[in-house]
């Protein structure tokens, strides 16, 4: 236990080398771009002496390490620069789209739980059979599927031709700017305002887009649980629990489940960092206005600033939930004990 | 502040309760919203003297009003806007502009000669990138306050270093950095000498028939009368969607979830035109789409393979079959609708013809070449369409996309070969396109004209010095006649073989009306805007 | 005659329990692993669907019924139909023909993408794993970072950073692939290193190069090879996103991606024209995700 736990301090302490490496990448890549950071602000048309001018404000023309040594710099005091596109500094950007994604991903992810385990547990039971067959070529479909695809195909059936879900983006037209952003998740924003018309509203936005993430990521959950129960089944408790002549549901759901739960928070960690970047695309797709898309825009337009800052937080984030299902294996895991 | 809960009271059922009708056109939006879908990701700054993008420049033109304005009904005479009347002196060089007295802020305030002479002084002394429409007559930081000033509440005076032609100071000052901004409002939100600008980035204090309430960059626009202006508007709220696919854009029109959609593709405006519940509203534009054959390539220097290239490409096809109702064929530097443009198309597809011009340049057997165009629709149609063209009279050409500004940096870089862009002019004067693609003084690497003569190594005497000898002709017709004369000397010498001439089309939905798209962003209208 | 007669002669060779050399020992396993997995009707559907692609593919000059890039433009995003069997694109040309030949650049790339990284991950895990200390330590670090970042904004971003094209495409998937590999590969490494037989080898002299190169790295091969068929598939996907985002294979090549790129504009009213090229990702992702899975349950029984 005791070494574990120092292999866990060791992890952590790990993350700022690994983001420190994840922003010299990020930067280098910045500056390599076949763009002219100064067309991305002033525009094709600027006469030259203000072309100039803006090269000198941003500092373009002193040395990449000292460029790189003042960025680090205001990193470090929480200074992430200004956006070019939107104005704003990256911090502001980042508190506005980083809870769009995170509602997204959320919302998927539980959806993805709450489908994939069954499954996977009902694959398990059943080995072998035919109803094993299906689970498993259903999930291996889900990973398959190009997720542009599925979301466009979504769009046309379930807006276009059946009219059963709202259109792209986050919220009705009608809603927008009307509700106080406390959290930054709509879901919760608005329930927190009472308004009821509007929490349905963010919720019939967020059904496409996270049930196609849910679909992507269902396979591994499913894959995981099916392993791990597989493995459970064979063990000698459950074969004492079948022997004390428990019922199949409860020795299954008690005393074999309750026994890999551990695993399966490990599992749903990783899978929700996998999220946090699967998101790009289908931001892409439904307009949704989160981290991915800020990211991809401000990539395609050389906002460097603002692609190093979304970089930094989803790095961020995926470190951290790597970090928790480290955490959690290390010491919860009563195998592990 | 205008809050949900009264647009809700204003219709007689929530949105949700009328989702259903699948294709059904009742515009399901607000009643007193109108809802436009558009790709707006392009907005940097709402600041007249930065905006410079096609999106922010739009949504100025029905916050501010300039002095001057191109007349709705001929666009290429100048009608007052803020100015109820000008007189210019003889030689050209001083304008006085009388200001009409009810024109009001959205603070109450009445525009005064002294908020007029601040924002011209402004945009010189910022000097942001749309700066150079006003500089180019020759002010600077220094002079500008003794040049331009007001000499009476409505009194502005505007004194030129030098003769300029009367109509391209006109445009010039029609065009968004024009705009007038409330001076009180600029200068309470100044911040370390920036005159406001970090405030009007994101904020607006004009004088035109809206305001803009909110703006959340790549997402939406919400704009609100502004209540003093004077001018009555029809719609009380007007709300700008960020929709980057055209799809999408289509299918919000067709479910009533947008009132006007602004970016469809050519298959997708057939479609809309088909059904008799939308209609289409048209403009040409000043955008210019051509190919740049650089001249350090030897094989692209000789005039015959210039002029090769320009008979070779199927530039009725293209048009008929890839972008009908969105690019139309425009042969000349001068897009239709500019003043002194020509009307003519000397161009078309004639292998023969252009084959015998390769032999006669000594390349008979053709020669490789790249082409750098803009990944996005429906420039990656069009240039496998040249491509193919081209490869008819021997030459094989290599694409490579990039996006807009790689392909630009590229450009600016001097580093292509063959290039397909698209110029938009910068003023409704056609100096701005004649300066772009006829001057190159200096071709050398600091060049203080870097423009897009000067990018593709375009050396050409005497149409240089034609540009200068027009901005300075005070004689309207002989103006016009320079520019008739320089457009056809740039179809017979000029590395540029200009294709397409862009039409705006919006698309409205049922019972919508009164959209009014400009030949520019700057000059288009949200105030008619109408739904029954 | 002699077919009945030999084959099961082979089969009990190969099944015997006493093999008479280490080769036979070897195939009689080679053999057991691929009676398993024929066993697998799901796992024999993807092989055979792989199969029938890659020879759809060499074989896209006998099979298309037109020139790939041929225009006609009079003829744009026409239905399926007897001359164009899966209707046209938005420049009239012929969906068939093309996706043969991008069947051609899509495996293509796959392949590519494959022989550069496992290679490269397989030396990164080895050499850490064998060697530990600092360099484990570094070689770790810098696979971490590679980990952290997004995958499809890093390849985006170095694609964009050189040039949009197949082989930036190729190598750009290819540097953020390889990470998982020498992650495999190292903790693989780990369990063997302790072993007595590398202690056995070691002992005999051998150089570290030696031991890595051929009695480590061999043994890392098996869960190796399941990684990477479950992997072809995603680098499928992430080639076809680069190239529905613009920044993968470049027009007129019919590569699946870029084709769903520039036909999606036509989704709702031909929707065949972007479908098209969706199937065909759809089909050869869900082969190699197939073929992997089944690989899985042969080769790496933990995991079953």
């Amino acid at each position: 236990m005791r070494h574990r736990l120092k292999a866990l301090a060791a992890a952590a302490a790990s993350v700022p080398i690994t983001l420190f490496g994840l922003v010299l990448v990020t930067f280098l890549i910045g500056r390599v771009m076949p763009i002219d950071p100064v067309i991305a602000i002033v525009g094709d048309h600027a006469p030259p002496d203000v072309m100039a001018r803006v090269r000198l404000e941003l500092g373009l023309d002193r040395p990449l390490l000292v460029q790189f040594g003042i960025y680090l710099n205001h990193l470090l005091h929480g200074d992430l620069g200004r956006s070019v596109m939107t104005s704003h500094s990256v911090v502001h950007d980042i508190k506005q789209f980083f809870p769009a994604t995170l509602e997204l991903a959320i919302v998927a992810i539980f959806v993805a739980t709450v489908i994939g385990i069954p499954l996977g547990v009902l694959a398990a039971t059943r080995q072998g059979s035919r109803i094993d067959t299906v689970v498993r070529v259903f999930c291996l479909a889900g990973q398959s599927v190009p997720i542009f695809l599925l979301g466009l195909l979504c769009l046309v059936i379930f807006y276009v031709k059946l009219g059963w879900a709202p259109g792209t983006g986050r919220e009705d037209v009608i809603f927008a700017g009307t509700i106080p952003p406390v959290t930054g998740l709509l879901t919760i924003d608005t329930l927190l305002a009472g308004d009821w018309d509007a929490f349905h509203d963010a919720l019939a936005h967020l059904a496409q887009p996270a049930g196609v993430l849910a679909y992507f990521s269902m396979a591994y959950i499913t894959r995981m649980t099916r392993a791990f129960m597989l493995d459970a089944l064979a063990g000698e408790y459950v074969i004492t629990a079948r022997a004390k002549g428990l019922s199949a549901a409860r020795v299954v759901w008690r005393h074999a489940f309750g026994n890999i739960s551990v695993r399966l928070v490990t599992v749903l960690a990783l899978t929700f960092a996998g999220l946090l970047e699967g998101a790009v695309v289908t931001e892409t797709v439904f307009s949704w206005p989160g981290i991915g898309q800020y990211l991809t825009v401000s990539l395609l337009n050389a906002d460097m600033n603002a692609v190093l800052g979304a970089t930094l937080v989803i790095g961020i984030s995926y470190l951290l939930l790597n970090l928790l299902a480290d955490a959690a294996y290390t010491l919860m895991d009563p195998r592990v004990r | 502040m205008l809050t949900r809960r009264h647009l809700l009271a204003a219709t007689a059922a929530t949105p949700l309760a009328t989702i259903g009708f699948a294709g059904a056109a009742e515009a399901k939006t607000p009643r007193g919203v109108a809802v436009m879908a558009k790709q707006i990701d392009d907005i940097i700054s709402f600041d007249p003297a930065e905006a410079y993008e096609f999106s922010n420049n739009e949504v100025d033109a029905n916050v501010y009003r300039r002095l001057v304005a191109p007349d709705p009904h001929d666009n290429t005479k100048i009608a007052g806007d803020l100015a109820k009347s000008w007189t210019v002196s003889p030689d050209g060089t001083t304008f006085t502009f009388q200001l009409k007295t009810n024109a009001r802020f959205p603070s109450g305030k009445a525009v005064t000669a002294e908020d007029a002479a601040y924002s011209l002084q402004r945009v010189v002394k910022l000097n942001k990138t749309p700066g150079f429409i006003i500089t180019q007559f020759g002010f600077t930081k220094d002079n500008v306050d003794s040049l331009i000033h007001a000499t009476g509440p409505h009194t502005l005076v505007l004194k030129l270093p030098a003769p300029q032609a009367t109509s391209f100071v006109l445009f010039c000052l029609t065009a968004n950095v024009g705009s007038i901004v409330e001076k009180a409002t600029a200068v309470k939100h100044e911040a370390a000498g920036d005159m406001g600008n970090g405030w009007l980035k994101t904020n607006t204090a004009g004088a035109g028939p809206y305001q803009m309430v909110s703006w959340a960059a790549s997402d939406h626009i919400n704009m609100t009368p502004n209540p003093h202006s004077g001018i009555h508007v029809n719609t009380p709220r007007i709300v700008i969607r960020h929709v980057k696919d055209p799809s999408a854009q289509l299918l919000l029109l067709q479910k009533g979830d947008a009132d006007i959609v602004r970016d469809l593709t050519p298959d997708q405006i057939k479609t809309v035109a088909a059904d008799k519940n939308f209609h289409i509203t048209q403009s040409p534009q000043g955008s210019s789409m051509y190919i740049a054959m650089n001249q350090t390539m030897p094989e692209l220097a000789k005039p015959q393979v210039i002029q090769a290239i320009k008979w070779a490409i199927d530039y009725d096809a293209i048009a008929k079959n890839i972008t009908p109702n969105s690019w139309v064929v425009s042969q000349s530097f001068l897009p239709k609708g500019l003043p002194g443009a020509l009307t003519t198309e000397p161009f078309h597809k004639d292998v023969a013809k252009a084959k015998a011009l390769m032999a006669e340049a000594g390349l008979k057997d053709g020669f490789a070449c790249t082409m750098d165009y803009i990944s996005a629709a429906p420039y990656g149609d069009i240039a496998q369409a040249v491509q193919a063209d081209l490869a008819a009279i021997g030459i094989k050409v290599t694409l490579v996309a990039g996006e807009q500004k790689q392909v630009i940096t590229k450009t600016r870089a001097r580093t292509h070969q063959l290039a397909m862009l698209v110029w938009g002019t910068d003023y409704f004067d056609p100096n701005s396109n004649a300066q772009a693609f006829c001057a190159n003084p200096d071709d050398s690497d600091n060049s203080k004209l870097k423009i897009l003569a000067w990018r593709s190594h375009f050396v050409d005497k005497e149409l240089t010095d034609m540009v200068t000898q027009a901005t300075a002709e005070l004689d309207a017709a002989k103006r016009v006649a320079i520019y008739t004369k320089m457009q056809q000397l740039s179809q017979e010498r000029a590395p540029f073989a200009m294709l397409l001439q862009k039409i705006s089309s919006a698309e409205l939905g049922k019972g919508v009306s009164g959209f009014v798209i400009g030949p520019l962003p700057d000059y288009t209208k949200y105030a008619e805007i109408k739904k029954a | 005659m002699s077919t009945t007669t030999t084959l099961p002669g082979l089969r009990a060779w190969l099944l015997t329990d006493t093999p008479a050399s280490r080769a036979q020992a070897a195939w009689g396993r080679r053999y057991r692993i691929w009676r398993d997995f024929r066993a697998n009707g799901v796992a024999m559907t993807g092989l055979v669907t792989i199969i029938l692609l890659i020879a759809a593919a060499l074989a896209a000059p006998l099979l298309a019924t037109h020139n790939p890039d041929a225009q006609e433009l009079t003829n744009r995003l026409a239905t399926p139909s007897a001359a164009h069997w899966l209707g046209t694109d938005e420049l009239g040309r012929d969906v068939y023909s093309r996706l043969l030949f991008g069947g051609r650049i899509t495996l293509g790339m796959v392949v590519a993408v494959v022989l550069m990284v496992a290679p490269v991950g397989l030396a990164v895990g080895t050499i850490a794993g064998y060697l530990g200390g600092m360099t484990d330590r570094v070689m770790m670090r810098v696979t971490d970072i590679f980990l952290a970042f997004p995958r499809l904004i890093l390849a985006l971003a170095f694609v964009a950073a050189i040039h949009p094209g197949i082989s930036s495409a190729i190598f750009a998937i290819a540097l953020t692939a390889w990470p998982p590999y020498a992650r495999l590969a190292r903790a693989e490494t780990l369990t063997i290193r302790g072993t007595d037989f590398i202690a056995a080898i070691r002992l005999t002299g051998a150089t570290t190069p030696r031991i890595i190169l051929r009695h480590v790295a061999p043994l890392c091969l098996g869960s190796l090879i399941v990684r990477v068929t479950l992997d072809m598939s995603s680098i499928i996907l992430t080639a076809a996103a680069l190239g529905f985002l613009g920044m993968g294979a470049q027009p007129p090549s019919p590569e699946w991606g870029a084709m769903i790129a520039t036909a999606r504009d036509y989704m709702l009213q031909q929707w065949w024209v972007p479908l098209m090229p969706g199937m065909a990702i759809f089909v050869a992702s869900l082969a190699f995700n197939l073929l992997g899975d089944g690989l899985r349950d042969v080769l790496d029984p933990k995991q079953r």
